[in-house]
């Protein structure tokens, strides 16, 4: 059984994008695309510039509604329809991301950037406030808990040293690996990456490679990851969309899309486009 | 050199057009209708000053301080001189008041202070060659302040907090001084409600006046139409305000910064203009009077009190003295000050306060995280306003009166500026501003027509200088390593 | 009388008076914002100046004795445009420049800050007392009657509509066709790039100011001669109002920033004819949230796509 084949006949697929199309006035930005994303596979979205890859993510997250379009995350046996629900109830349904220009809460300490990730655990824990406010236990507990967790995530970003220093004077690698742990102490069934590679050097993006299989491989977590650096892609994807002008023009595993000749075009842009 | 004097010319050319009707030319009232005085001596002296002010300067740059350092120190000599004895010789002609060169005193002394400065700078220069990026230099002296100051937060709230505990009981406190403070402990107050909104939230809320006013008229009318107490309105007034709050910001808490700045500011004229027209509620611009004092766990404090109740000096056996309403009016206050701030020193390190925090710094990262915006930003919007009101409710009990007048938008102005000059989000920041902005111009009193010109300016001088407030610190809210010694 | 036509034809001859000094004001807002993006506070307080420059030069005209209506006016008005747009380019030059690049917020107490340092500085050289001044000329042309109620279109008013016509068709003009406002068209879109391209950034935004200022100093003339009277605080109000015509039209737009100054003005006259006084600037507020909250590009704004 390939791998392409197990993501057709797989039944559950963490993350299913039916006949995404979003349109700004009369530019059509996505047209009409639809692929899957199994759990625990690394789908990397490519293309050239401007074909419409970011803009998928902002319909995933919910920064820009759908004008035509079915996104349905699985979680638990529950589904999400992504397409109908506002940005923060997605992120609590369990779709976390990173962004291309980094945003971190620049002022507040790594730590900090950690402990906002787990906003909605903690406030449930401070009982909406109140009971926080006048210094019970039980939150005292959680935000332990929570502090952790945190830990963990900057152990495996290497980044313990820096937890008390504002996020804004990490060093732009430290900055991106980051976002990543942020993006998972909010503990995600789909962690979405856009172009998590820029700006690194070889050594980091070999860091980052690592990063990403020990969090498919022991997480559990659906990583889906839009990158130019083909190397990386190629590396670490277990399935590939290719976007162009907005179209999804090839769908498989990285050997597939290596030999796909509409992908050469694309990319190489051969006579006849 | 003719490249400098060029650049002088021009500097007086723009002065010149600068002043030439609005200074010298004054339009004054009289019966009949209007008349024009000429005041172009005034001219003439700002624009030689001008001239003379930037060549010095642009000497200074090309490293010849000397000039400056000579001809700007004999000047300020001499004028010092001249201020000195003019208000004190009674010599007529008053010489001395005729060779200054502008006829308000006060601009003389600005100009003396300006003059002086610029010399010492020269001198300083001359010594020690020239200071390199000067802005770059005050601005790491200020952060190390402020980095100080908020790591020795840990003395000098203690002793601020003893101070203003034993003020009343100190000489300095007569009855001026203890109504003075009892404004500044309430701006005080109003600053760290604001700074909820603005300092934590990121809202940029011009219209904070609008919640004042709200707990203010609630207390009132419940005090004045149901005879209720102080302190049975005061939460009450509070949720008013809080209401307040949540309607207005409901709808506009969307918006990005400044769109939210402005409609705030809307908010705040619309309270204000419906408070000046709904005269079968709110009296209208006659306002609402006799708003009733608090008590002392019911205990009034009045010479003679009605029949069958006790006041507050007959009840503890001393004698009636004035001023105890007043201390006690300023004991209020303070502890809803600190409330108020141990409040914000809690709700900070809550999840909903690193919230706030953190859809200031980014909001599309923090809703990419999992949380909502519009209710986060409501709660702040909320419990600002809810000080707001308490803040307004203590307001209205001391003045005994309160009108619209008194919540105009330039109250809203004062709030933020405190809140923003004293460093966003630093707590003694906010006092430091409150003192400066309120409590200075109210013990000089003589300058009183000058003071919001100073406001105005010292708003956009501080921002220029130091664009995150005078005491821009932020300590973290958790640490993974040790507590806030600066060491890891 | 109320529901005559004659009337709502006066109203409407009031509010595009009213809309000529909004619509002029308006413009200064958006092409600011256009250009440094920031909400330049104290343009109200600009307008306020060029009102009472325009006074005062009425004032020393009549004392040095030019009493021709039509040169008098026309020395006030290049007066009032020119030291009113060095108050505009002083306030760029000293206040916002410094600025440029910090936080938005800095920039906009560092205008709050200035508009009250304006207000209080022209209070304290001029007084804090009403001026009133008398009418220049009077007289117009009678449009139509019913009974005892005349509208006349006076010469005031069609002076003021011709000059509002007139300069907002060389302001059109100059951004369309003149290499200046190519620079500012320039530094809209990409001010980085412009001065990568040789454009003077800073000489473009400090004109900016001084096209601002000058046509907010025409709108002070005109105020002053319609209404007669004028003060120190007139800025404030006047001010958030244009504020609101340019976020109505929709911010950046200079055809939108004169559209909604002239609804601005008609909404209120009509406010106050038809309902209560009172309640007028409660009105020009609510249509400032409606349209932030409804259509915050105003009505021939761009759609602005926001990306991450």
């Amino acid at each position: 059984m390939t791998v392409a084949a197990g993501i057709v006949e797989s039944a559950h697929p963490l993350l299913d994008v039916e006949h995404l199309t979003m349109r700004f006035g009369g530019l059509v930005a996505i047209d009409d695309v639809s692929f899957a994303a199994a759990p625990s596979d690394i789908t990397a979205i490519i293309g050239p510039n401007g074909a419409g890859k970011t803009t998928v993510f902002n319909c995933l997250t919910g920064f820009y509604r759908p004008t035509v379009g079915r996104l349905t995350l699985r979680r638990n046996g529950q589904e999400h329809l992504l397409e109908r629900m506002e940005g923060h109830h997605i992120a609590q349904a369990g779709v976390a991301r990173t962004f291309q220009n980094i945003r971190l809460f620049s002022q507040m300490s790594v730590l900090e950037n950690l402990i906002v990730a787990q906003h909605n655990k903690l406030m449930g824990a401070s009982g909406f406030t109140v009971l926080g406010l006048i210094g019970m236990r039980s939150y005292s507990d959680a935000e332990a808990e929570a502090v952790e967790l945190a830990k963990y995530w900057l152990e495996k970003t290497e980044l313990v040293e820096r937890a008390d220093d504002d996020a804004g004077n990490l060093a732009y690698g430290q900055q991106r690996r980051l976002e990543i742990a942020r993006a998972m102490c909010t503990e995600p069934a789909l962690l979405c990456l856009d172009e998590p590679a820029a700006g690194l050097n070889p050594r980091e993006s070999a860091e980052l490679e690592d990063l990403l299989l020990f969090i498919r491989d022991t997480h559990d977590v659906g990583i889906l990851l839009i990158e130019h650096d083909m190397s990386v892609v190629m590396e670490i994807s277990d399935h590939i969309v290719v976007l162009d002008y907005g179209q999804k023009i090839a769908d498989g595993t990285p050997e597939e899309i290596r030999k796909d000749p509409a992908v050469i075009r694309a990319y190489l842009g051969e006579e006849g486009k | 050199m003719r490249a400098a004097l060029k650049e002088s010319g021009l500097a007086s050319l723009v002065m010149l057009a600068l002043m030439a009707l609005m200074v010298g030319v004054r339009i004054a009232d009289v019966p009949g209708g209007l008349e024009i005085q000429w005041r172009y001596a005034d001219v003439i002296a700002a624009l030689v000053s001008v001239f003379f002010g930037r060549l010095g300067l642009i000497l200074m740059r090309e490293g010849r301080p000397m000039s400056m350092a000579v001809v700007g120190g004999v000047v300020s000599v001499v004028l010092l001189v001249l201020l000195v004895i003019a208000p004190i010789s009674d010599a007529e002609p008053h010489w001395a008041r005729a060779a200054l060169p502008f006829s308000g005193y006060v601009v003389n002394v600005l100009l003396l202070i300006v003059l002086a400065a610029l010399s010492l700078r020269a001198v300083a220069i001359m010594r020690r060659g020239p200071i390199s990026a000067p802005s770059q230099a005050s601005e790491s002296v200020m952060d190390r302040i402020s980095a100080s100051v908020q790591e020795y937060s840990r003395y000098i709230v203690p002793f601020l907090l003893a101070a203003a505990i034993l003020f009343p009981f100190t000489p300095l406190a007569d009855r001026q001084m203890v109504d003075i403070a009892i404004l500044v402990v309430t701006y005080v107050m109003l600053g760290w409600g604001l700074n909820i909104v603005v300092g934590l939230a990121g809202l940029l809320d011009l219209g904070y006046v609008a919640f004042y006013a709200v707990g203010a008229y609630a207390y009132a009318l419940l005090a004045t139409e149901m005879g209720l107490g102080f302190w049975l309105c005061l939460p009450f007034a509070g949720m008013m305000a809080a209401l307040a709050g949540v309607i207005l910001g409901f709808p506009v808490l969307r918006l990005r910064g400044d769109y939210l700045a402005i409609v705030t500011l809307g908010f705040g004229e619309m309270i204000r203009i419906i408070l000046l027209n709904w005269y079968e509620v709110t009296n209208g611009p006659d306002g609402i009077s006799g708003i009733p004092r608090p008590t002392f766990f019911g205990l009034p404090f009045v010479r003679s009190p009605a029949e069958g109740v006790e006041s507050f000096h007959s009840f503890f056996g001393m004698t009636y003295a004035p001023i105890d309403r007043i201390i006690f009016l300023y004991y209020v206050i303070l502890v809803m000050a600190l409330i108020t701030n141990q409040f914000t020193l809690r709700i900070r390190k809550l999840p909903v306060g690193r919230a706030w925090e953190a859809l200031r710094e980014d909001e599309t990262a923090s809703q990419s995280l999992g949380i909502n915006p519009r209710n986060t930003k409501l709660t702040a919007f909320g419990i600002g306003a809810m000080f707001g009101g308490f803040a307004g409710s203590f307001f209205a009990t001391r003045q005994g009166f309160i009108s619209p007048e008194s919540f105009t938008f330039i109250e809203s102005a004062v709030i933020l500026a405190i809140v923003v000059l004293g460093g966003m989000g630093s707590q003694i920041g906010v006092v430091l501003a409150a003192i400066l902005l309120i409590g200075l111009p109210e013990i000089f009193r003589e300058l009183q027509e000058f003071r919001m010109l100073a406001f105005g300016a010292a708003m956009v001088l501080i921002m220029i200088w130091r664009p995150r407030g005078l005491l821009a610190f932020r300590a973290p809210t958790i640490r993974l390593f040790g507590n806030g010694t600066g060491k890891r | 009388m109320l529901g005559t036509f004659e009337y709502f034809v006066d109203q409407t001859i009031n509010g595009l008076t009213l809309g000529s000094i909004y619509a002029l004001i308006a413009i200064g807002y958006t092409l600011v914002y256009g250009i440094i993006g920031m909400i330049n506070f104290a343009h109200g307080e600009i307008f306020m100046i060029g009102a009472f420059h325009a006074l005062i030069a009425f004032l020393v005209l009549g004392l040095i004795g030019i009493t021709w209506i039509p040169l008098a006016i026309l020395i006030v008005l290049i007066a009032t445009m020119v030291l009113t747009s060095i108050y505009g380019w002083t306030l760029e030059r000293v206040a916002y420049r410094p600025l440029r690049g910090s936080p938005r917020l800095a920039a906009l107490i560092t205008a709050i800050g200035m508009s009250i340092f304006l207000q209080n500085y022209v209070q304290l050289l001029q007084g804090a007392r009403n001026k009133p001044m008398q009418q220049l000329f009077s007289g117009g042309i009678e449009l139509m009657r019913e009974g005892d109620y005349v509208v006349t279109l006076s010469y005031l008013q069609i002076f003021i509509f011709l000059l509002t016509i007139t300069l907002m068709t060389v302001l059109t003009l100059i951004i369309h066709r003149t290499s200046l406002g190519r620079s500012q068209r320039a530094c809209e879109q990409d001010r980085g790039m412009a001065a990568l391209l040789g454009v003077n950034v800073d000489r473009t935004i400090s004109l900016t100011f001084v096209m601002g200022a000058a046509l907010a100093a025409v709108a002070g003339l005109i105020f002053l001669m319609n209404y007669g009277v004028i003060d120190f605080y007139i800025g404030f109000l006047a001010g958030i109002k244009a504020f609101t015509a340019a976020v109505l039209g929709g911010i950046g737009s200079v055809p939108g920033a004169m559209l909604g100054g002239f609804l601005i003005g008609l909404i209120e006259a009509y406010w106050s004819g038809y309902f209560t006084v009172e309640y007028k600037d409660v009105a020009a507020f609510s249509i400032l949230v409606l349209v932030l909250i409804f259509r915050p590009t105003g009505l021939l704004g761009s759609p602005d796509i926001e990306k991450v």
